[in-house]
């Protein structure tokens, strides 16, 4: 047991375990310490100023997220001091920011903005130092938008893309009045090593890093009588989207999501789910078929252990940072992708339409997945497969620009073709997903049996935050056709954040790991924690995410990719069969090696 | 001007034994507790400015429990009025080097580092023969410390000890957050003692002296003497060591024009201390500290100005990593520009010295902490100079 350290703090005595910090230790006591530059993901840095506190027979105010109690201390958080302290650094802060709040995507959601109104600075104490800075906007990324004159340097964004992705595509530049978060050399963002990940989205605490917004364009789009506006919602946006308009983290809001997105306007309803349980098919019998190459045909060209594809801010880090495994990854597009094909191909067969009069709209708990539908190679449909991305938050946007009071809206149902799911679709939102929904489906093809596991629910693969899972399935009384395949012991890693995935990664390329099947997440948590969901995140919050995805999951009628009707029937009708001539056209791809700088 | 009216001193520089070496040989033999007691009762403050008692430094990282430990010399010596530990370097490094090995023995560290500031390069060739020269020496003696020098690159917050380690890490040169202190985390998370070139001289003058005859030398709160750095309207402007404790009157008699009206004790984060106020101020660590500089002003010195190029300075050296230093400079020096040229009332420079106040309070680290002194003292005691 660790030892125990009694203070006080505004008169109230404390007693917290050895090493707790002073804004933990208030925390207890309910007393709430503003911050800025802390957040409970990343390490400390104490570079704000913000949270001082006056600690007595002490010259100087430490800064409660970065000073650990000791014994006896006598703390004040609110004496006149500390007010004075606090206003003046948020004064400063506020002199230094582009503080044109209306003109800001962030405005109503900015922790600055908040403190400011706390602090009631209406009246500027100190000279505005922005019209001498020469601060610059980077437009020209798809996916997203850092405006330096927004920026207060708390760098949360340095320490979320070096700690949590190891990317560090954002530093720190210069010194003094100078300073500044770049990129290496100064380049735009989409000239780095960003994967788009948009984490440090999630964490900016202003408009200094947001996401580029296309939701003008969607509007105009749903107001044009000649398109068709087809959308389809990624898995991980219906357990998320009501924290952006109201209500708890932790609510599946499926039905009414569907709803909402059937009163804005858009044509079609449809289902990401959908081609994620098309992913598993055909990544599935690709990983079967690399398998067979390796084992029967000896063939040395065979890459294993083959990688998930679905989450674009993995490709473009693996592309920069181990352009020599590209072979590894799964030449699977990822479900959106793969949507926004067929939308173009089959859907407007069957439809009746004409692809170019159809504009395809996806809703994406993911920024990367901006860069991605602007890839030049996903065009496979002779069009651009996915015309706009948008985020959770964006969605959330629209549905409070159109008035709807969203918790009170009933639930509907996914529109067909392409809007069936099943709960293996449903959990490729959360990290260990996809590698559960092909073990589902795999181990079915391989064997005729379902995997035995209790109510399908494949724990040793469910992937929790801050670690790589490694999990085993040994495969025994293989039908005729996969014997190849008896008694192996299939082995596969799930890792989420870009960090993990480097340490696996490098294994792999030091020929440390012997894998089979490698699922990689770029978001910590995987989707449920991606870049483009609501903003505040935290552990607590992307675990309510998480129960509520395998809450879905365990009550959705269908639990195995193989058997959404809908899949069955696109086999049947149009693609015929899994990595068959049509999807290869279609649901398959191909990577580009880059540079790291 | 008449006579010398302070005492000088010559223990720094001067040579005292034709035998190299002799100190640090001599004191190898002796057991660390002996030492320690030794710095103890000298004490000895750092003369890097802040003051710390050497002896408790050295003992914190001594019962430090650690595989690895490290001994580095801060001679980043980039506060601006400030040349000593050049001079102390360039023609004493024996001793700096003595009393690296010293720290290295009590603490029980394998590993010493010189941190130069990288404009003193040209140092560089010279100080690598003598640190060739101890490697043999101490080869014979049979004691394992070697000692390499790390070069700055340029930025002042790298005299700050926690940046210092980062920028000998590799990584930017930004304070840490303190605790740990560097006796219990420092250069690669590892106990460190960190001490200015001229702390380390201190303590190879002190095993030859002896504690008592170094104690007989300064004040109660100030012992032993101090090389400063002596510039400005000055007829006599050079290295001077000095007994610590000396009236700034007395000094100011000894090397003022006649007609200073100002000094700058401590370099462009000190204090300035003005005319009127010469005869109480004391110069040492009971009155005002200074890791060396003194800058003398006389009356055709604009205060002005003189804020100005301070807070220049500043504004450009900050790291830039904490809100009240990296702003707060930006806004002091646009904020007397604005009261110059009348775009600002006259009492705005009290919003100004209240935000001094929380600057001194709030910053991250001590460089933070000390960079609004010149401000606040300058404008208390030359008001009129800053609106006028």
């Amino acid at each position: 047991m660790s030892k125990k350290v009694n203070l006080t703090i505004d008169g109230i005595s404390v007693t917290v375990d050895e090493g707790t910090t002073i804004l933990n230790a208030a925390s207890k006591l309910n007393i709430h310490i503003p911050t800025l530059c802390y957040h409970e993901d990343l390490c400390v840095a104490g570079n704000c100023r913000v949270c001082v506190v006056e600690q007595e027979n002490s010259r100087t105010l430490p800064a409660a997220c970065a000073m650990p109690v000791s014994e006896g201390m006598v703390i004040h958080t609110n004496s006149g001091k500390v007010r004075v302290a606090r206003k003046h650094i948020v004064e400063l802060l506020l002199s230094e920011h582009n503080a044109d709040c209306t003109k800001c995507y962030k405005n109503g959601n900015c922790e600055l903005q908040s403190l400011a109104s706390q602090m009631l600075t209406g009246d500027h104490m100190f000279l505005d130092l922005v019209p001498d800075k020469q601060y610059t906007i980077d437009i020209f990324n798809s996916a997203l938008i850092k405006d330096d004159s927004r920026c207060i340097r708390c760098q949360r964004c340095v320490r979320t893309c070096e700690e949590l992705q190891s990317v560090s595509a954002l530093g720190v530049a210069y010194r003094g009045n100078k300073m500044k978060i770049s990129t290496f050399y100064e380049h735009p963002l989409f000239e780095v090593v960003c994967t788009n990940c948009g984490q440090c989205v999630n964490r900016c605490p202003t408009g200094a890093l947001i996401e580029r917004n296309y939701v003008d364009q969607v509007w105009d789009a749903i107001y044009d009588t000649s398109k068709h506006v087809v959308v389809q919602t990624a898995p991980a946006v219906r357990i998320a989207l009501g924290e952006a308009l109201g209500m708890p983290p932790g609510k599946i809001v499926t039905g009414k999501m569907v709803t909402a997105l059937k009163r804005l306007g858009f044509d079609a309803i449809l289902d990401t789910d959908f081609t994620a349980d098309l992913t598993i098919i055909e990544e599935g019998h690709e990983l079967l078929d690399r398998l067979k190459r390796a084992l029967v045909d000896k063939d040395p060209k065979v890459a294993l252990p083959m990688a998930t594809s679905c989450s674009p801010g993995w490709i473009k880090f693996l592309e920069h940072t181990f352009p020599e495994l590209l072979p590894n990854l799964s030449t699977c597009k990822s479900p959106q992708q793969m949507f926004g094909a067929l939308v173009k191909t089959y859907y407007a067969q069957k439809k009746k339409l004409d692809p170019k009069n159809i504009v395809s709209v996806s809703i994406m708990p993911c920024t990367a997945k901006k860069f991605e539908a602007n890839r030049p190679e996903m065009r496979a449909s002779g069009y651009k497969d996915v015309d706009y991305v948008l985020t959770t938050r964006e969605l959330a946007i629209m549905i409070t620009q159109a008035g709807l009071e969203f918790d009170k809206l009933p639930d509907s149902n996914f529109d067909n073709i392409m809007g069936a799911s099943t709960g293996a679709a449903v959990i490729f939102g959360s990290t260990g997903g996809v590698m559960e929904a092909a073990l589902r489906t795999v181990y079915e093809v391989v064997t005729g049996r379902e995997i035995p596991f209790e109510d399908l629910n494949i724990l040793p693969v469910r992937g929790t935050e801050g670690e790589v899972r490694e999990a085993s399935l040994l495969i025994t009384k293989t039908k005729p056709e996969f014997r190849f395949l008896e008694g192996v012991e299939l082995k596969c890693v799930v890792a989420n954040g870009l960090a993990y995935a480097k340490e696996v990664m490098q294994n792999v390329k030091d020929g440390k790991a012997n894998y089979h099947f490698i699922e990689i997440m770029a978001c910590p948590g995987g989707c449920l924690g991606g870049g483009g969901q609501p903003i505040p995140t935290n552990k607590e919050i992307r675990s309510k995410r998480k129960e509520a995805i395998y809450r879905e999951d365990a009550g959705m009628p269908l639990r195995k990719s193989h058997e959404n009707p809908d899949v069955k029937e696109i086999y049947a009708d149009f693609l015929v069969k899994p990595l068959g001539h049509k999807s290869h056209e279609l649901l398959h791809t191909h990577y580009t090696p880059r540079k790291r700088y | 001007m008449s006579e010398s009216k302070l005492k000088r001193v010559d223990l720094i520089f001067g040579e005292y034994s034709s035998e190299k070496y002799k100190v640090l040989a001599d004191t190898l033999k002796r057991p660390n507790d002996e030492i320690l007691d030794d710095l103890l009762e000298s004490g000895l403050k750092g003369r890097g400015g802040a003051g710390f008692p050497t002896a408790m430094k050295w003992k914190l990282a001594a019962d430090e429990k650690a595989s690895e430990k490290y001994v580095i010399c801060n001679a980043d010596e980039g506060e601006p009025g400030t040349f000593k530990d050049r001079e102390i370097l360039t023609r004493v490094p024996r001793k700096v080097l003595s009393g690296m090995a010293i720290c290295g023995k009590v603490i029980g560290a394998k590993r010493g580092y010189i941190y130069l500031r990288g404009e003193y390069s040209f140092l560089l060739p010279e100080l690598l023969r003598e640190i060739e020269q101890y490697n043999e020496f101490l080869k014979k003696l049979g004691f394992d410390f070697p000692i390499e020098v790390k070069l700055g690159s340029g930025a002042y917050i790298c005299g700050e000890e926690s940046a210092l380690f980062e920028s000998m890490e590799g990584y930017r040169g930004e304070p840490r957050n303190k605790p740990p202190y560097p006796t219990t985390s420092g250069y690669m998370g590892k106990p460190t003692v960190i001490n200015n070139v001229e702390t380390f001289v201190n303590v190879v003058m002190i095993m030859r002296l002896g504690p008592i005859q170094f104690k007989l030398l300064g004040t109660s709160d100030s012992r032993g003497s101090k090389v400063f750095s002596v510039s400005g309207d000055t007829p006599i402007p050079g290295i001077y060591e000095l007994e610590l404790g000396m009236p700034l009157e007395r000094f100011v008699e000894e090397f003022g024009d006649g007609d200073t009206k100002a000094v700058q004790v401590g370099g462009a984060s000190g204090f300035c201390v003005p005319r009127k106020k010469f005869k109480e101020t004391v110069i040492g660590f009971e009155g005002v500290p200074t890791g060396g500089s003194m800058m003398l002003f006389n009356s055709s010195r604009s205060m002005y100005n003189v804020l100005h190029n301070y807070l220049d300075f500043f504004e450009e050296e900050s790291c830039g990593q904490c809100t009240p230093c990296r702003v707060g400079c930006q806004q002091l020096l646009k904020g007397i520009v604005a009261v110059k040229k009348g775009d600002k009332n006259a009492i705005y420079l009290e919003q100004l010295l209240k935000l001094s106040e929380s600057m001194k309070i709030t910053a991250k680290c001590g460089l933070g902490q000390s960079v609004a002194n010149s401000f606040s003292s300058i404008v208390n005691n030359f008001k009129e100079e800053m609106i006028y």
